[in-house]
């Protein structure tokens, strides 16, 4: 059984340390927030200007001038502060964020994603995805292992147009979860039920198997 | 000199076609929405329009797409705008998509005299694409160029009369950057107290960009995606 959204964005939480800044994207990124340990300080940032997000607020809190970088209302905890879109990728492009998260729609073997743009079909923008991969410090994707018609979206090269190059570090799908090494895609651990050939056979590009790969538990 | 106009009309006056305006706000989030439905009354056409966002349909400069007023958008994410896809797609409108953040720096560079900066952000994309590309300490840039303009729109929660401004919460966004990028800013606020009132040491943006200050006569403050705890 492949993982569901949930059990992909609880795998990412793990890669989350004591004191770190984290910045998620929308989709299944934005999930990883509730699987973050209580035991572990984590300061949320949104790039439209804020760094402690909060849960969403209760319907008697709800402000429009509080919003995250989905345009979703939500409130700030204890130490947060506000600041300007510039000071904002400052800290992004500045290599002060320790972790991002993004969905993608296509990751290739040297790191390189797309997930901005369909030529002729969607033109939606990059938004901040563009500067998060180009400046924190650890780039992680979430996503789903193949498309909806079951093409794989792990591939040898992206045809899509490029979000960045050689900047992402690891890729956790309902498949398993992925390294991208200097020697290509390495599968760490694969889903419960699955083998690690099942992924190896809907990845599009060579994938080396770990010694150590295990089940995700 | 007094610097507070009683209108959004009267702060828009000298606004000619083929300007280029300068508009804050992130989503719906901090965006003057005053002056935005004085700019589409104006009737001006061929305007080049800089914005993160290009509003939805029937709220913010998505009001203007509807009157084919804008020539021109340079923004980092339309998703929420079906007619601004369809008018791109279609070749009516000229788009020039910038990450958020080179844009936010783009103004920033533009308002504090610098005419182009190099970024890591993008390299290897569409984006670098006929850019000068330089290396520095081992890593690769592309140059971005500031950007002015003719006008700059904006909304803060509080001015006093020198146009010391004040945000509100992630309300700040584009607002400061855009304020320094024009030749004449207009801040719309909520509030318009005696100088003084502010404390200097909590000024957002100071006056001196501020040329034109009007309040708002209401706000709609519209959500976008209102979401609540379950």
């Amino acid at each position: 059984m492949p993982l569901n959204r949930d059990q992909i964005a609880q795998r990412i939480s793990k890669e989350i340390q004591d004191g770190f800044v984290v910045n998620l994207g929308i989709g299944i990124p934005t999930l990883v927030a509730n699987f973050i340990p209580e035991d572990k300080t984590v300061m949320l940032q949104s790039e439209n200007g804020l760094l402690g997000l909060g849960p969403f607020p209760t319907d008697d809190k709800v402000d429009a001038d509080l919003i995250n970088a989905g345009k979703q209302t939500v409130t700030a905890v204890p130490g947060a502060s506000f600041f300007s879109s510039a000071d904002s990728f400052a800290m992004i492009r500045g290599g002060h964020v320790n972790l991002t998260v993004l969905g993608a729609m296509q990751v290739d073997q040297k790191g390189s994603i797309a997930n901005w743009m369909i030529p002729g079909k969607m033109v939606k923008g990059m938004g901040g995805a563009m500067d998060l991969v180009a400046g924190a410090q650890r780039v992680v994707v979430a996503m789903q292992h193949v498309d909806k018609k079951g093409n794989p979206k792990l591939l040898e090269e992206c045809n899509l147009p490029l979000t960045g190059t050689q900047c992402i570090d690891m890729i956790v799908t309902d498949y398993g979860v992925i390294q991208v090494t200097k020697e290509g895609f390495l599968l760490t651990e694969h889903a419960p039920d699955m083998t690690p050939e099942d992924v190896a056979k809907a990845t599009g590009a060579p994938l080396q198997i770990s010694p150590e790969v295990r089940p995700m538990s | 000199m007094n610097k507070v106009v009683g209108s959004a009309k009267e702060a828009l006056n000298g606004v000619k076609d083929n300007m280029t305006i300068l508009v804050g706000g992130f989503g719906l989030c901090g965006i003057p929405e005053n002056l935005i439905t004085a700019l589409r009354d104006t009737g001006a056409k061929g305007l080049t329009c800089v914005s993160n966002n290009a509003g939805v349909d029937d709220f913010g400069l998505g009001l203007l797409l509807q009157t084919k007023q804008i020539k021109k958008m340079i923004s980092s994410y339309v998703g929420e705008n079906a007619e601004f896809e369809r008018q791109f797609l279609s070749g009516e409108l000229e788009v020039e998509l910038t990450p958020q953040g080179t844009l936010a720096e783009r103004l920033r560079a533009g308002g504090a005299g610098i005419p182009a900066f190099f970024t890591p952000t993008g390299v290897g994309t569409l984006v670098a694409e006929g850019k000068e590309i330089r290396e520095f300490d081992g890593r690769e840039y592309v140059m971005e160029r500031g950007i002015t303009g003719d006008f700059a729109l904006v909304k803060a929660w509080k001015a006093d009369r020198f146009g010391n401004l004040v945000f509100r919460k992630t309300a700040r966004n584009f607002n400061p950057m855009v304020a320094t990028a024009g030749k004449i800013t207009i801040a719309e606020v909520e509030e318009i107290v005696e100088n003084g009132q502010i404390d200097p040491d909590e000024v957002h943006t100071p006056g001196i960009f501020v040329q034109k200050i009007m309040q708002g006569p209401s706000y709609e403050k519209r959500i976008e995606n209102r979401t609540v705890r379950a």
